[in-house]
């Protein structure tokens, strides 16, 4: 009985790979966990190995195919004594149509090689007929990363697996080779401990990144982030700065469960002498980021998992800083004002795009920052559409969305024509099982839903 | 008069005993004095009073260098006047005063000064222990050759950052001197209430720290101790710890009645083991100083510490705008 081998997901958000190498060919016997292929994922170069005995009938996809989605058939094993032919021709017509699990993934996860997000930067941050080019979120970081520590000799990365590990989705590959283990180092798994220390190195002069794994991590941290890093330049009457910046993936991933999918945006946005960043593109990703290591202040630097992999164009610049505290208009619109930040703006976009099928025009904001927060751009934007919703992937209660709207019934009160429509996460820790964590997410129809409340459509 | 024990000649000058003694002199004058405001009212909130412990810091300081860091608790004011804080500015920080280190707006846990090389004065119990090692990090970072000491209490000994703190400082050898000030009381919690092992100074050795007690009511072996330690970091040979087994006379704040011990112990300490009587005794008996000498001394002080309070009350409140400065600091200009 022939059976498919098929694409292997190799991490949480992994939607499709490289193909880069086979280890067998055609009328190999393989015995379970013999190694089949090198798959390469956005992140990391994994080994595939065989779960049954068998021996390869096919290969289907050839060593070096780049874009090979996740659950793909890649090749066929048969049995001793099959006829490969036979089999292999009834295998693959039993693969289609696809499998209910692929098809179902697909909405939320193109498979595809995706094009580059186009920029509808109305304002961009760099000149008219700036060369661009694509580039991952990833990417982005890291090039903003080594060209500041470039520029700084006192600016370091310090955190865990970022050195020889290359970090752990990968955003300091490279940086140990180019910059030697004494800018570039490796910390035990000690969270409270590190900030701490970065917190002192930045005292002490240092420009210190520290990269949590994630931000859930950094609740171990938290009093260094906050009682030591924000507070002591007002503790101190301005004597005691503290040039730091902490960054990392923050929010939902992807089936990681609710220790490691908060959105910490709220928490840190509430802190007076904290810095607050959440990009969506990779080139706010890269101007936001060297912005923040040259901030003499301490910067929360909010990424996310799944944005990570995800391409857009990015000025060719030698130094590209993007400022803090100025939003980015990503569409203009006349009917209503979208407000969003970081993966919010998926949806912010998405259904900007729909929207505008149905005839309904969506002025789509990134607000980039938190803190600075541009109020100008969101309050002259809701005073042209007298209309608002809000979106993100954090908690409800007390969320970014929630001080919006209190800040624009205070500040344009009489623009509005119907009552400002915050779409948030729901008010559950995540759960792991698909189609909850779906429901527990901001989805692209809620912030639809919400659009149409607001203008009475 | 109390029994003393016979201290082997110290291989220090007549010079530097007497300044120990003005210093320690410095710090419990200007400890009462800050008492004193405090029951005025002139002193506000927190406010935790060194009396007792001033041969700690001055032993230590003894043992730095210029360009060494010191960092530590809320528990700060000696600190501050032992690496040459003006009293001034300290006074007038804890009656929150325009001329305070902090403009008024940090208080008594929170005063710094880059050029005494004074990181704080912080307020979290045990926060301060992985910032002094980032301290330390730095200077290796810039090889400068520079020690760190990092101050805590006994009760600090207790937070799980001290010891992750204590895995990093030795991974990467930081040149930082851990000092226990151990005053046997963590707030109201006697330490064999708090503490499973009696001898903290150990405790390094599970990360390959080296550590030793060390008798904190005698300056002179508190500097003896320190310069090892120094000697240690300096030579690149990564962290080291000092237990000085200390004592408060006063509460854990103003506020503390310290009922938690008897009015007997701490009068036992007092008259047998007080840092400031011990040396003062070997200046005379040594005939390094003679009674007038001293009492210049004392006067000097006195005269001192009630300069700073009377600063620290002529100075006027922080201006109104002061609750909206200092919060971030300035963003240089960016390229284009």
């Amino acid at each position: 009985m022939a059976t498919e081998v098929l694409m292997p997901a190799l991490s949480p958000t992994m939607e499709e790979g490289t193909l880069a190498k086979w280890l067998v060919k055609e009328g190999d016997t393989v015995a379970s966990g013999d190694i089949l292929a090198e798959i390469e994922t956005d992140k990391a170069t994994m080994e595939f190995e065989a779960v049954d005995e068998g021996i390869v009938g096919k290969i289907l996809v050839a060593a070096g195919s780049e874009g090979v989605a996740v659950n793909t058939p890649i090749a066929i094993m048969v049995e001793e004594g099959e006829d490969v032919d036979a089999a292999v021709s009834a295998a693959s017509e039993s693969s289609e149509p696809p499998a209910p699990a692929e098809a179902e993934a697909a909405p939320s996860a193109p498979a595809a090689p995706k094009a580059p997000v186009e920029s509808h930067t109305l304002e961009p941050d760099y000149p008219e007929g700036t060369e661009m080019k694509s580039q991952t979120v990833r990417e982005a970081l890291r090039d903003a990363m080594a060209e500041e520590m470039e520029r700084d000799g006192s600016v370091f990365l310090m955190g865990e697996e970022v050195a020889e590990y290359q970090g752990a989705y990968k955003i300091s590959q490279g940086l140990l080779d180019k910059f030697g283990a004494k800018r570039v180092i490796d910390t035990p798994i000690t969270e409270h401990g590190f900030a701490g220390i970065a917190v002192g190195a930045a005292f002490g002069g240092l420009r210190p990144i520290v990269e949590f794994m994630t931000f859930n991590f950094a609740m171990q941290a938290i009093d260094q982030i906050i009682n030591s890093a924000a507070k002591t330049l007002y503790m101190s009457g301005g004597q005691m700065g503290c040039p730091i910046v902490f960054r990392g993936p923050n929010g939902a991933a992807a089936r990681v469960a609710a220790q490691h999918s908060q959105d910490y945006a709220a928490w840190y946005a509430q802190i007076p002498g904290l810095k607050v960043v959440q990009p969506y593109s990779a080139s706010d990703a890269k101007g936001l980021l060297k912005s923040a290591i040259r901030d003499p202040n301490p910067v929360i630097f909010l990424e996310n998992e799944i944005l990570y992999g995800r391409s857009f164009e990015v000025p060719a610049l030698d130094d590209y800083t993007v400022p803090f505290g100025k939003a980015r208009i990503w569409r203009e619109g006349e009917d209503v004002t979208i407000v969003s930040f970081g993966i919010g703006m998926q949806y912010a976009l998405e259904a900007a795009e729909k929207l505008a099928e149905d005839g309904i025009s969506a002025e789509v904001i990134d607000l980039r920052t938190l803190r600075p927060l541009d109020y100008d751009t969101l309050i002259a934007s809701v005073k042209k559409t007298n209309r608002c919703v809000t979106v993100e992937e954090g908690f409800p209660v007390a969320s970014i969305g929630n001080h919006l709207s209190a800040y624009i019934m205070e500040n344009a009160f009489d623009y509005l024509d119907a009552p400002v429509i915050n779409c948030t996460g729901k008010d559950v820790p995540m759960p792991y099982a698909a189609n909850l964590e779906k429901l527990a997410l901001v989805t692209t129809d809620e912030v639809i839903a919400a659009v149409k409340a607001v203008t009475y459509r | 008069m109390a029994a003393r024990r016979t201290t082997k000649k110290p291989n220090v000058s007549k010079e530097e005993m007497l300044g120990y003694y003005r210093d320690m002199l410095m710090i419990r004058r200007f400890e009462e004095k800050a008492g004193q405001l405090y029951g005025m009212g002139l002193i506000g909130g927190f406010c935790h009073l060194y009396i007792g412990q001033e041969a700690v810091v001055v032993g230590l300081e003894a043992a730095a260098e210029e360009g060494d860091k010191r960092v530590t608790s809320y528990r700060d004011h000696g600190h501050m006047l032992a690496c040459g804080m003006d009293p001034k500015g300290v006074m007038a920080e804890l009656t929150g005063r325009e001329g305070g280190y902090s403009k008024g707006k940090g208080g008594s846990m929170h005063m710094f000064s880059k050029e005494k090389h004074f990181y704080g004065g912080h307020g979290i119990v045990g926060a301060q222990v992985p910032i002094g090692a980032g301290l330390a990090f730095a200077d290796r970072y810039n090889e400068n050759g520079r020690v760190t000491f990092t101050y805590f209490g006994d009760g600090a000994a207790n937070q799980g950052q001290v010891y992750e703190t204590f895995n990093m400082a030795a991974l990467w050898q930081l040149p930082v001197v851990f000092v226990i000030e151990n005053n046997q009381y963590a707030m109201g919690t006697a330490q064999q209430r708090s503490t499973s092992s009696q001898e903290i100074y150990k405790r390094g050795a599970a990360f390959g720290i080296p550590g030793e007690e060390v008798d904190g009511m005698d300056v002179l072996k508190v500097k003896e101790a320190g310069e090892k330690a120094v000697a240690h970091c300096r030579g690149g040979k990564g962290p080291y710890i000092l237990e000085v087994k200390t004592y408060r006379y006063r509460g854990h704040s103003m506020s503390d009645p310290a009922k938690y011990r008897t009015r007997e112990e701490v009068q036992k300490m007092r008259e047998e083991r007080d840092p400031i009587e011990a040396i003062r005794q070997l200046l005379l008996t040594g005939e390094h100083a003679t009674e007038d000498e001293l009492k210049a001394v004392d006067k000097e002080t006195k005269d001192v510490v009630n300069a700073a309070a009377e600063f620290s009350k002529e100075s006027p409140e922080p201006g109104v705008d002061e609750l909206w400065t200092d919060i971030y600091a300035d963003v240089a200009p960016q390229n284009a």
